[in-house]
């Protein structure tokens, strides 16, 4: 064997974990990701999982993945297709086999590419790579479970331990192959799993094994090197955006003196962000897991009542179940952040697998009129932003916030700066003690500050400001309920006015890429990274193309019809059947949209977006 | 400056009425329950803006409007969990629930069972007049089998609840019952119930005069409430009757009976001693079930009353301890201290 090996040097590589839902795959991506990212390459990754925990061993339906993009710049998402595939079954080289490279490599378990393994992925004949037309790729076979086992045999442990550690040796391979040093990683296994020592040595010895595997055999005639990234200096983590989204909260709450409150029940994929919080104690939080999605949300409107800076958390039909404590909450007019990590639906859908088809819920799932601030975030590190906004939104204006992310952000993870607090806005909860200036024996609980409308919070335990709210309609002045046909006309007009304010204290819309192109590419929330690649790729190809992504949804930033009208041409992309085309069109009237929406439950592809971009752009 | 508190002002039943009109039916039971809160909370010296009043939907949830303290009148059938909220955050404040049978036993039935399941510090009252009042006239969880009503116009083919049941079935530490027009006992038991560190259950028996009118008066009525009802106190002999010379005694497999003391043999010391505070909630079961089943007299007064840890201080607990190993550091420090942070340099 030769000892030199060859070096390729790449701007950006993608690469799929893939095996059953019990092999470990999301491990092996995680720690791989981290490990990229500490060395100092851009990354972005996306767990791409079943709903069922442990479906049929090698069957289709139980396919996990984790893929990572690592770069040394401009990764804004975790890329189309893959260069490497590690593929633990056939069944996962089936699933993946339309989403490989021409020249990619593809590294698989040969032990498990027996007769009977192929026919449980519902393959004919013993080719797979021939029955599925991949004879382009560079097909590795390495004899993981075998080799993974030789390596653990003088430990004394369990066969089970020794398979489960068969993502291990997978993972040490990858490692080799991209230049990865193994010490980092031992290190990192060595966290993992402090409190198990003998799964400890079992993961580390079939890490070496898999690493000195590759090193030793030689596997492909090259690996690859990603270069570092030149990024600004400074301390790092990294975050996928449920955690990003529970710091916003935080960290909200620390800027505005409040404390925290959640209310939530477990639900995919939000479910993180409850335990995050629940972990938060240290922190005084109060992170309630109730009997249901409404109490979830009760809970919340109640801890507000009570002064708190209160969230709940969940997704689609989550949502859905909190619809009428949600419009409690606008006729209160108490602030409440509510947090939809969106997930394909409808009804139970495609619980794994993400979307952006809860913008119509977010904006009108309510009875009556019921307007309230949407916001959504951008990508997994722009998830502590979007939160941090939504909190201050919600005390500033007294109102409630829904914050849409989605499972592909809310999972994906990248390497996050950890920020400087003082950067940050401060936040000023509109308490009646600071802000009325009257008498108290004046004061009723829906008189509002004359500029922003916004009403004042008067917290249970204050003396002097007791007070009633409730869901009825309220008199304008007097705060007690009335049935008055002018005065409700009046106060559906006030609440949608408070809201629209909320425009004087956003930023404005920007616009990226050629200003003055003629066409005009909008998205919104967490599709940014995939439509920033595919509009830098179309201006690369020599092609001009503006690109605006929103992130403050209701209200819109107040110069967003200028920005619209500017453009011959308008492409709302979006992952759902139109969604917010028909809110931009509902709102401004006789734009030039042309809609372009991929309701597949997985992210975006850029090639197509490109592709179908380009035909827009050059007619 | 130090807090003289023999210079606090001893509150009078004004001082937690507020000046809006109320709005129940003349007659109805409402009123009654609201008169005895404020005395209740007269009698425990609350100061008004330390006290929360959350209600549900429907009659009885109007209640908060009717009172000069903090209140929110939410939506159907959520107010435990709202109340759950308030209390978590400020267990300082004494916090109520006002609601009814189809408030908290059909819509918020979940919610209802959790927060006795958690034993949150909050005082429910439980306005049951077996019946949809504010929706004027359906058959409601508590409705006999066979109640005839706007929705049932053959009569009700299902069994009603117990509240009292379904306050023990979900490991509850405090219930007690009262009948509207008996304003000592309903008063008394508020002033128990607040007392009562955890979640406590006042069922009012309480009529709707519109639309089921005197479904109470087989044993609300004062010609023979004393006969068809006894009144538990802690300690005391379970006696009742004009007279009091009537006595509840268990039988062999714990058959509750009542009896006549002098009659068939039956003395004083044959008579049960009420004891509210035994964790074992067998004889309360029975007790609550008096008069339902049975020929016994209805049970009121507090029936159980169990000292258990709280969700709220448990939780503050937890808080406390996990401070002590880990301090309450700023957000940034947080992060600096975390597992995988490293430096770009």
């Amino acid at each position: 064997m030769s000892e030199k090996t060859v070096v390729n040097e790449l701007k950006d590589v993608t690469i799929r974990f893939s095996g059953d839902s019990g092999d470990g795959m999301q491990l092996s991506g995680t720690l791989f990701s981290t490990l990229s990212a500490i060395l100092g390459n851009e990354i972005a990754t996306f767990p791409d999982y079943p709903a069922e925990i442990r479906a049929p061993q090698g069957t289709l339906q139980g396919v996990s993945g984790f893929q990572v993009r690592i770069g040394s710049h401009d990764v804004y998402n975790a890329g189309d297709k893959t260069d490497v595939l590690v593929a633990m079954n056939p069944a996962a080289l089936k699933v993946n086999a339309g989403n490989l490279k021409r020249n990619s490599i593809v590294i698989y378990d040969s032990d498990t590419f027996q007769k009977k393994d192929l026919e449980k992925a519902g393959l004919q004949t013993d080719d797979p790579f021939r029955e599925l037309n991949l004879t382009s790729v560079q097909a590795i076979p390495v004899a993981i479970t075998s080799l993974t086992k030789a390596a653990l045999e003088d430990m004394g442990v369990d066969n089970k331990i020794m398979l489960r550690s068969k993502n291990m040796f997978a993972l040490g391979i990858v490692c080799w192959l991209f230049n990865r040093p193994a010490d980092v990683a031992e290190h990192l296994l060595k966290e993992k799993f402090a409190k198990k020592p003998l799964v400890f040595q079992a993961n580390v010895k079939a890490f070496l094994a898999g690493y000195n595997y590759g090193n030793n055999t030689q596997l492909t005639a090259s690996t690859y090197r990603i270069e570092t990234v030149k990024h600004e200096k400074g301390f790092y983590i990294d975050v996928n955006g449920n955690l990003a989204t529970a710091y916003g909260l935080i960290a909200a709450a620390e800027k505005a003196g409040l404390q925290l409150f959640l209310g939530s029940y477990p639900i995919t994929p939000a479910s993180d962000i409850l335990h995050e919080l629940a972990k938060r104690k240290d922190f005084g939080v109060k992170a309630l897991q109730m009997e249901d999605e409404i109490a979830g949300i009760c809970t919340a409107i109640g801890a507000s009542f009570a002064g708190y800076l209160a969230a709940t958390s969940t997704s689609g039909p989550g949502l859905a179940l909190k619809s009428e404590a949600l419009n409690l909450a606008v006729m209160l007019e108490l602030p409440l952040v509510v947090i939809d990590v969106q997930r394909a639906g409808p009804s139970t859908g495609m619980p794994t697998k993400s979307e952006q088809t809860d913008l119509n819920i977010a904006l009108y799932g309510r009875s009556g009129e019921s307007p309230l601030a949407v916001i959504a975030a951008l990508s997994p590190t722009d998830c502590f932003d979007a939160a941090f906004r939504a909190c201050k939104l919600a005390v500033e204006h007294m109102t409630p916030v829904v914050l849409l992310t989605d499972g592909y952000i809310a999972n994906g993870s990248s390497a996050w700066k950890i920020p400087t607090m003082d950067d940050y806005p401060e936040i000023v909860p509109h308490v009646v003690q600071k802000f009325f200036t009257g008498d108290p024996k004046t004061w009723k609980p829906y008189l509002r500050d004359e500029e922003t409308l916004v009403r004042y919070w008067a917290i249970p335990g204050t003396p002097e400001y007791m007070h009633r709210i409730g869901g009825l309609e309220k008199d304008y002045y007097t705060g007690v309920i009335s049935t008055d046909p002018d005065n409700h006309q009046r106060m559906v007009k006030i609440r949608q006015a408070k809201v629209d304010k909320i425009a004087d204290y956003i930023p404005s819309q920007e616009v990226l890429g050629d200003e003055n192109a003629d066409t005009l590419i909008v998205g919104w929330g967490g599709t940014y990274g995939h439509l920033l690649e595919a509009v830098q790729k179309i201006r690369e190809a020599g092609k001009k193309a503006a690109f605006t992504q929103f992130k403050f949804i209701s209200p819109l930033p107040k110069n967003t019809e200028e920005v619209l009208r500017r453009y011959k041409k308008i492409i709302v992309a979006e992952e759902n059947n139109g969604q917010f085309a028909s809110y931009l069109q509902g709102k401004f009237g006789n734009l030039p949209l042309y809609r372009f929406n991929r309701i597949t439950g997985q992210p975006f592809r850029i090639e197509e977006l490109v592709e179908e971009f380009m035909k827009i752009i050059e007619k | 400056m130090e807090t003289n508190l023999t210079d606090q002002k001893q509150h009078t039943p004004k001082d937690y009425k507020n000046g809006s009109a109320v709005r129940w039916c003349p007659g109805c039971g409402d009123h009654a329950i609201l008169n005895c809160l404020h005395k209740a909370l007269a009698e425990l010296n609350l100061e008004p803006h330390e006290i929360a009043v959350i209600s549900g939907i429907g009659c009885s949830s109007r209640l908060p409007y009717y009172m000069n303290t903090y209140g929110m009148h939410s939506i159907h059938g959520r107010a435990s969990a709202i109340a759950t909220g308030v209390k978590t955050a400020n267990p300082a404040l004494s916090v109520w629930v006002a609601t009814g049978d189809g408030d908290s036993l059909a819509i918020g039935g979940n919610h209802f069972i959790h927060a006795i399941r958690r034993n949150v510090d909050i005082n429910i009252i439980l306005f049951n007049n077996k019946i949809y009042g504010l929706t004027k006239g359906q058959y409601s969880p508590t409705s006999e089998k066979g109640f005839i009503s706007k929705s049932s116009p053959y009569g009700t083919v299902e069994e009603p609840f117990n509240p009292a049941e379904l306050c023990f079935g979900a490991r509850g530490t405090f219930f007690g019952r009262a009948i509207d027009v008996d304003l000592k006992n309903l008063t008394d038991l508020m002033v128990a119930s607040a007392k009562h560190k955890g979640t406590s259950v006042m069922e009012v028996l309480q009529n709707c005069v519109i639309f089921n009118d005197g479904i109470h008066s087989k044993i609300a009525d004062k010609a023979f409430r004393a006969e068809r009802t006894i009144v538990l106190q802690q300690g005391k002999k379970m006696l009742f009757g004009a007279n009091n010379e009537k006595g509840i005694v268990a039988e062999k497999n714990l058959q509750l009976k009542a009896v006549t003391i002098g009659q068939d043999g039956y003395t004083l010391d044959d008579v049960l001693v009420h004891d509210a505070t035994t964790k074992d909630s067998t004889l309360h079961f029975k007790l609550a079930r008096m008069g339902y089943e049975n020929d016994l007299p209805v049970a009121l007064g507090v029936i159980r009353d169990v000292q258990a840890p709280t969700f709220e201080d448990e939780y503050e607990k937890q808080i406390e301890e996990v401070q002590k190993k880990m301090p309450k550091k700023t957000f940034t420090d947080f992060l600096m201290g975390s597992d995988n942070v490293w430096e770009l340099k």
